[in-house]
């Protein structure tokens, strides 16, 4: 990953938002936490600022000239797993849903509290280094948690660093069934109860990149009523 | 109209629903019975006066051929050889035969009504002697005159025809009484009889069948269009807006399906306009949503800002902080409230339904308001399981234990409380109403009941406040809507939260109810139906402690399916349910009542409440 020439900040955020007064006290927020703000105004120009910044996280705005939030996110994900948190004033189903499909890690409703949106970044940034084990094993999916790769019969699977995040938590511990909210809790860093539909759309995005067969998942198991857990080892 | 009724269901229904079926049925049924009045009459007159030319002829006849045997009898006594008695009755026979012609307009039987054994019996024609009725021949003795009756004549050698039988009684010298009978043959007038009925059978069946097709041609003219009208009608009101009648004509029926289709057309552009408003609605609330909030987003962030450095500021600057910290919080509450309000306005609330348990959400509900409920002196109790927590109490435990080991020994059955429903929805309703209570309740404490029956679960909750003024249990579902205006807020709700809260039971086809009186008191009741939009029936729960006294000043608000608005008189079932709550409640076993079955409040819990102020269980002994 990229460093920054001072290592001083926690991380570097990139801010896609066209309201400048908000992309300026979305600054000083995070300034104010060590985080390193750079700022892009215009939707059709974020993947050009994405590539030239190299962000660890990026703050996107659902609503953009230029390029809308939902058709710049498709387009990072195209070429980075780079975290994208969306910023969104409206918390319909649909949107909220259509944001996380394009590849959202996560999204956060305006008006926000700055210590949420910080929760929110920090869990994106977040390094497992607590990891005990150097790999793990589920079905015929093998993790390298330092190396933070996926593979299947020494094949990579690319996997974004919250589908890798997911997959560590349900997979430290097989069998054990994981609650929505426990997961939001552990992989998200939500403190408090939280919109599940985030875990659904990640686990079927998640499967979508690990099984054999999605529909008929053998790694990712739904527990009906309770949540998830890793298939046997 | 009788053996429709007494058919099978769908022959009265058919019965019911067809008018064109009614029409011509009766049709038939009337004319049928007009044609065999007119028949019978008919064919009776025919016959009358068939018979009475025929039976003036043939007593003429017979009273004639009667002087001519007399005659001959009388010449043969007055005669100097007197012949043999057989040989004068064959003459007599004979001459009386040769009246009658060739072809046989009559036939004639001579029959001695003597007791002598060898008297001589004479007929033409092989006549039979048993077609002169025993009755006719006694009337004949009798009454010595002539008599005549219908009777079959019979022969010896062939089939018998109906005929008419004359008789009169005769003398004939040295042998001694005898009787003369004339049988006139009636096959004629019997076959022009039966001639006659056919035709008239025929001719009436043939009418009543033309009557019944006129009938039914008559009605369907009449009956079709107005069936296509129903039928276009059905399909404009399931959404089909711009279906039409076909207009033919321009009799009445054309006039009926002009207006009509002047009255769709009318409520098509309505609709279409009122559509269109709510696009207009709908993209103005989320166009607002967002210019609303982006700039609030920054307004937040740099309150919070300046509050978490309000340590450097000075005295009434950091107030200034924290108030604009504060009133951001009731700022944005009445955001989200408005906006959700105007959601349901424009009719794009939509409902997210899964499985939810109501008893699970209502206690965390209660976990969430207790910490508000102690700062302001007072508690919130949850009475899921009264069986157990009475049986408990009678044995000398505490309230709050009996109420944990009832809590704890319940059946973990989620299943008996799930109901199919939106989980945000149902928590936000039962939030509502317990931060409500708590708010409005005073010391007395709040009182959370969750029931359930086979079609819905229901969560009450009771405060022992200052209750609702009469009328004013349908006002605090309004917007902005308060008891009483001067009254300080405690927890700053936004003034929406009831009128959200009805519109979101409302989305599940639940109801929303609201009971008070002042000085005892409010109670609100969610009821939710197991199935979105589902018969509810019955509430598990009773609203009020007057509604089993009959004296229910309730309101139902939001009951959109609710039919019996009002009373609930106590039925038998209820009062014997109600025992059988009571005695569950102060001695029988653990377990009987489970509440699988919908149990009724007791009204007397109320009032124990009421006198005692002390919460329900431990004003019990």
């Amino acid at each position: 990953m990229s460093v920054s020439p001072g290592m001083a900040t926690r991380g570097r955020v990139l801010v896609v938002d066209d309201d400048l007064a908000l992309a300026e006290m979305l600054g000083i927020v995070l300034r104010g936490e060590g985080f390193e703000p750079v700022f892009c105004a215009d939707g059709a120009a974020a993947v050009q600022a994405f590539r030239e910044t190299q962000p660890d996280v990026i703050l996107l705005d659902l609503m953009l000239p230029g390029m809308g939030g939902i058709d710049v996110c498709r387009a990072i994900r195209l070429e980075s797993g780079v975290p994208i948190v969306m910023l969104t004033a409206k918390s319909d189903t649909v949107d909220v849903v259509v944001g996380l499909e394009s590849g959202a890690d996560d999204y956060i409703v305006k008006p926000f509290k700055p210590k949420e949106l910080v929760a929110r970044i920090r869990a994106r940034v977040r390094r497992h280094d607590d990891a005990p084990t150097a790999a793990l094993t589920i079905g015929d999916v093998t993790i390298d948690v330092v190396g933070h790769t996926v593979s299947r019969a020494g094949r990579v699977l690319a996997l974004t660093p919250l589908e890798f995040d997911l997959l560590v938590c349900l997979a430290r511990r097989p069998g054990q069934v994981f609650t929505r909210e426990v997961l939001l809790q552990e992989v998200w860093g939500y403190r408090h109860a939280a919109d599940t539909r985030l875990v659904n759309v990640h686990v079927q995005r998640l499967r979508a990149k690990i099984e054999h067969d999605p529909e008929r998942p053998e790694i990712v198991l739904t527990v009906r009523g309770v949540g998830y857990k890793a298939g046997p080892t | 109209m009788h053996a429709a009724l007494a058919g099978p269901r769908w022959a009265r229904h058919l019965w019911r629903r067809s008018l064109l079926l009614r029409v011509t049925s009766s049709t038939l049924v009337l004319s049928t019975v007009v044609m065999m009045v007119l028949g019978f009459s008919l064919l009776s007159r025919v016959t009358n006066g068939l018979l009475s030319s025929k039976d003036r002829i043939a007593v003429g006849e017979a009273a004639a051929g009667l002087g001519e045997a007399q005659r001959l009898l009388d010449a043969a006594d007055t005669g100097l050889t007197t012949p043999s008695a057989s040989r004068l009755v064959d003459s007599v026979v004979s001459a009386l035969a040769a009246r009658a012609g060739s072809p046989g307009q009559f036939d004639v039987l001579l029959l001695s009504s003597g007791d002598a054994a060898d008297a001589p019996e004479r007929g033409t024609n092989l006549v039979a002697v048993s077609s002169v009725p025993i009755e006719l021949r006694g009337a004949v003795v009798s009454s010595q005159r002539q008599s005549w009756t219908y009777s079959e004549i019979r022969f010896l050698d062939g089939p018998g025809v109906p005929g008419l039988v004359v008789g009169a009684p005769l003398v004939v010298p040295t042998v001694g009484p005898y009787e003369l009978y004339y049988l006139f043959p009636l096959a004629q007038e019997q076959d022009t009889l039966d001639l006659v009925r056919s035709a008239v059978i025929l001719t009436g069946v043939l009418l009543v069948g033309l009557l019944a097709v006129v009938a039914w041609f008559v009605t369907r003219q009449v009956v079709a269009p107005v069936r296509a009208a129903a039928q276009t009608a059905s399909r404009f009101s399931a959404g089909f807006l711009s279906e039409r009648v076909r207009v033919k004509g321009d009799d009445d029926l054309a006039r009926l399906a002009a207006s009509f289709n002047d009255m769709a057309a009318s409520l098509q552009r309505q609709i279409k306009q009122l559509e269109g408003l709510s696009r207009v609605q709908q993209r103005f609330v989320s166009d607002v949503s967002h210019e609303l909030r982006t700039p609030l987003t920054t307004i937040r962030m740099a309150a919070d800002v300046m509050f978490e450095n309000r340590a450097e500021f000075d005295a009434p600057t950091a107030r200034a902080a924290e108030l604009l910290q504060t009133q951001l919080d009731r700022f944005e509450a009445l955001l989200v409230d408005l906006l959700e309000i105007s959601r349901f306005d424009a009719g794009a609330a939509v409902l997210e339904a899964d499985h939810v348990d109501v008893r699970e959400l209502v206690r965390q509900a209660i976990d969430r308001a207790l910490p508000l409920a102690h700062r302001l002196g007072t508690d919130i109790r949850l009475l899921d399981d009264l069986v157990g927590i009475g049986a408990a109490i009678h044995a000398g435990v505490s309230f709050d234990a009996a109420f944990a080991s009832a809590r704890d020994s319940a059946p973990d059955d989620d299943l008996r409380f799930a109901v199919n429903g939106d989980a945000r929805r149902i928590n936000r309703i039962v939030r509502n109403l317990i931060d409500n209570a708590v708010e409005h309740g005073g010391e007395r404490g709040v009182d959370v009941e969750v029931g359930c029956n086979a079609n819905a679960v229901a969560v009450t909750v009771r405060d022992y406040g200052v209750g609702l003024r009469p009328g004013e249990s349908s006002l605090v579902f309004n917007r902005f809507w308060r008891a009483d205006p001067a009254r300080a807020r405690t927890t700053g709700g936004t003034g929406l939260g009831l009128s959200i809260s009805l519109e979101d039971a409302r989305l599940h086809g639940g109801w929303l109810e609201a009971w008070g009186e002042p000085g005892r008191g409010a109670c609100f009741r969610l009821t939710l139906p197991r199935q979105v939009r589902g018969q509810i029936g019955e509430s598990p729960l009773l609203l009020s402690p007057a509604e089993s006294g009959g004296t229910a000043a309730d309101q139902h608000v939001g009951s959109t399916t609710r039919k019996n608005a009002g009373v609930e008189i106590p039925s038998v079932a209820e009062s014997s349910g109600r025992g059988l709550s009571q005695k569950g409640r102060w001695g029988m076993p653990h377990g009987t009542d489970h509440g699988v079955t919908p149990r009724r409040l007791d009204p007397g819990r109320w009032s124990t409440a009421e006198s005692g102020g002390e919460s329900p269980g431990e004003s019990r002994e």
